[in-house]
């Protein structure tokens, strides 16, 4: 069994960092990014292995309503493999940026600490136990949100570290009163027992972890604490954060419950729709007002994520799957924005739009990478963002709702005019401006190319012989709601 | 049942002080509040009026139905372990964000908008 290998792994190299490091990052550096390699690989392995049905593996062989397990599907594999990669990329990128900044092994440990947590928390099957998984990625973003050492940090970073304490108490009371009312923790017997249940229960249960997980996700009434967190972090961290953080912690956990576990109560779906709407609406908006370069990316963020929610609020298939395909592309195209962000502040020291200028003779990488994350995440047609909208937006028509199609597109224009407006004054402004050679190193220049060349080939998944093979197998996951219970419950 | 509301109003009071405070430490402290308030309604579910504690003797025999049940309990302890770190990092958060401002009051440190 690998499954346990994905937390065990992480959570060991974070403590061996912080035991042989002594005064250079050096060893930090070369075990990290071994660790996320072989994760990368491990996860890539699973997804072929999985193939249709849940892998479970039982921790020190309790059955499953007394011990704790681990679950594997498509989708848990699925998060995985863009969390390692993710990861990776961030910490191809971290190595010059972090030296420049403030050079310590402090940083990777406490990145593996986020890997761990996110990790556990998708191969978790228990309530409670994802509940500390999502207090330790916490706990490690919080520290790395102030990693910098200024006073905008700290007060992100204090910002950050209140609204996550709310939302856990308000998921810790969703806990108890889950436990209360079915007596047990294991997600798939609360499936099999809230179903027996007065369903005004399952109401009660949602709508708590709807405001717990809603936090963690930014959707558009919690999402206060994201522009500040997202944009005062480190770049890579910001990449992680948006890129994948949220996601794990927030659209993954709501998938998983409220389809999984809850069942995909028809009211909750209502919810998710029109509060993507408005996400992608007010955060589109908010985007286009801001000068600092990630002040506007974090908004963005919001205003995504709020794609990924309407998709999934849908309920069709098409509209998941699109809704997964976002997910990916997202953490793509927003990962290679936020690093080109980094790159621009240790070229030029700001990240305000109106100081730059013309980079494209500077930064040749950078600029260019810049245009192609800029127009996937606009929606222009050969990039992987257009495909993923456009399933969102034909499937609000299919399910009967032109309206939030309408409002859809509308908000992939304002995108357009948002990324139109860094591109004019960010990269190709009238100052043109200088910097001394090296000041981007080669490793952060080759994860923006990685990242550049995904957005290209990740609109291969959608053509029919591949899109069967891997997002057809994530959405048969979420789309068959009693396959989740049954396979762990008949597994015993 | 009115435990269980008075359990809530804890909570409530909790949440108020999050809002209304101006102070960092008064909003850390409230926040423990909240926390307690979750906390006993853990324990609380799990107690039963008249029952004993759930440790297995020897020779004196324990039965399941007659003790309150110890999976809350556990996952107390768990909880407060994590508030606790919780609680420790908000403080030193605090205490950097004094030094960076020199003053713990909310509507004075404000560098960030927008």
């Amino acid at each position: 069994m690998i499954l346990p290998f994905f937390i065990i792994i992480p959570l060991l190299t974070a403590f061996v960092i912080t035991l042989i490091s002594g005064e250079r990052d050096d060893w930090a550096v070369i075990l990290s990014i071994i660790v996320e390699i072989s994760l990368l690989i491990l996860s890539v392995f699973c997804f072929f292995r999985v193939d249709g049905t849940a892998v479970i593996y039982k921790m020190s062989n309790w059955k499953a309503p007394i011990g704790i397990i681990l679950v594997a599907d498509s989708l848990s594999i699925f998060m995985l493999i863009i969390v390692s990669f993710i990861a990776l990329t961030s910490l191809i990128f971290s190595v010059h940026y972090i030296r420049h900044l403030s050079p310590s092994w402090n940083y990777y440990a406490l990145f593996m600490l986020l890997v761990t947590g996110m990790n556990g928390v998708i191969a978790t099957g228990d309530l409670f136990n994802m509940f500390v998984f999502v207090e330790i990625t916490l706990f490690a973003a919080y520290a790395l949100v102030a990693y910098g050492n200024r006073a905008e940090e700290f007060e992100a970073s204090f910002k950050y570290a209140i609204m996550g304490s709310i939302s856990s108490a308000f998921v810790l009371l969703g806990i108890g009163i889950t436990y209360a009312m079915t007596s047990t923790l294991t997600l798939a017997n609360i499936a099999e027992v809230l179903k027996q249940k007065d369903p005004m229960v399952s109401l009660w249960i949602g709508g708590i972890f709807l405001a717990g997980f809603g936090l963690k996700a930014a959707i558009m009434p919690f999402h206060a604490w994201l522009p500040d967190a997202h944009s005062s972090a480190p770049a890579p961290i910001s990449a992680m954060l948006s890129g994948v953080l949220i996601k794990a912690l927030g659209v993954y956990v709501l998938i998983r419950l409220f389809f999984n576990v809850l069942g995909g109560i028809a009211i909750f779906n209502e919810v998710f729709v029109i509060l993507g709407t408005i996400s992608i609406l007010v955060g589109g908006f908010l985007a286009m007002g801001q000068w600092d370069f990630k002040r506007l990316l974090a908004y963005s963020s919001i205003s995504q994520v709020g794609y990924i929610f309407l998709g999934i609020g849908l309920g069709t298939w098409l509209g998941i799957l699109g809704a997964v395909f976002h997910l990916l592309n997202h953490a793509i195209f927003k990962s290679l924005l936020f690093y080109n962000a980094g790159s621009l502040e240790t070229a030029f020291g700001t990240r305000d739009l109106r100081k730059m200028g013309n980079v494209a003779k500077a930064l040749p990488v950078t600029s260019f990478t810049s245009m192609v994350a800029s127009l996937s995440i606009s929606g222009v047609p050969p990039f992987n963002g257009f495909f993923s909208k456009l399933i969102i937006i034909i499937a609000a028509i299919q399910a009967g709702r032109p309206i939030y199609a309408f409002l859809a597109a509308i908000g992939s224009l304002i995108t357009l005019a948002y990324y139109m407006k860094v591109q004019r004054f960010g990269f190709h402004g009238k100052n043109i401006l200088q910097v001394e050679k090296n000041a981007v190193s080669f490793g952060m220049n080759s994860a923006m190319i990685i990242l550049a060349v995904l957005c290209l080939v990740t609109s291969l998944l959608i053509v029919p012989g591949i899109r069967e093979a891997t997002l057809d197998t994530i959405v048969a996951v979420i789309m068959n709601k009693t396959g989740y219970v049954s396979q762990i419950l008949g597994r015993q | 049942m009115t435990v269980y509301l008075l359990c809530f109003a804890l909570f409530l009071v909790g949440i108020y002080g999050i809002i209304t405070k101006r102070d960092l430490v008064r909003i850390i402290i409230s926040w423990g509040i909240m926390g307690y308030a979750v906390n006993l309604m853990f324990v609380l579910f799990g107690y039963k009026n008249g029952s004993i504690y759930p440790i297995f003797v020897k020779n004196a025999p324990v039965l399941p139905q007659t003790m309150v049940d110890p999976l809350p309990q556990a996952l107390v302890l768990t909880s407060i372990v994590i508030e606790l770190g919780n609680t420790a990092m908000l403080a030193a958060l605090a205490v950097r964000l004094f030094q960076k401002y020199q003053t713990f009051d909310i509507t004075k440190i404000r560098r960030l908008s927008g």
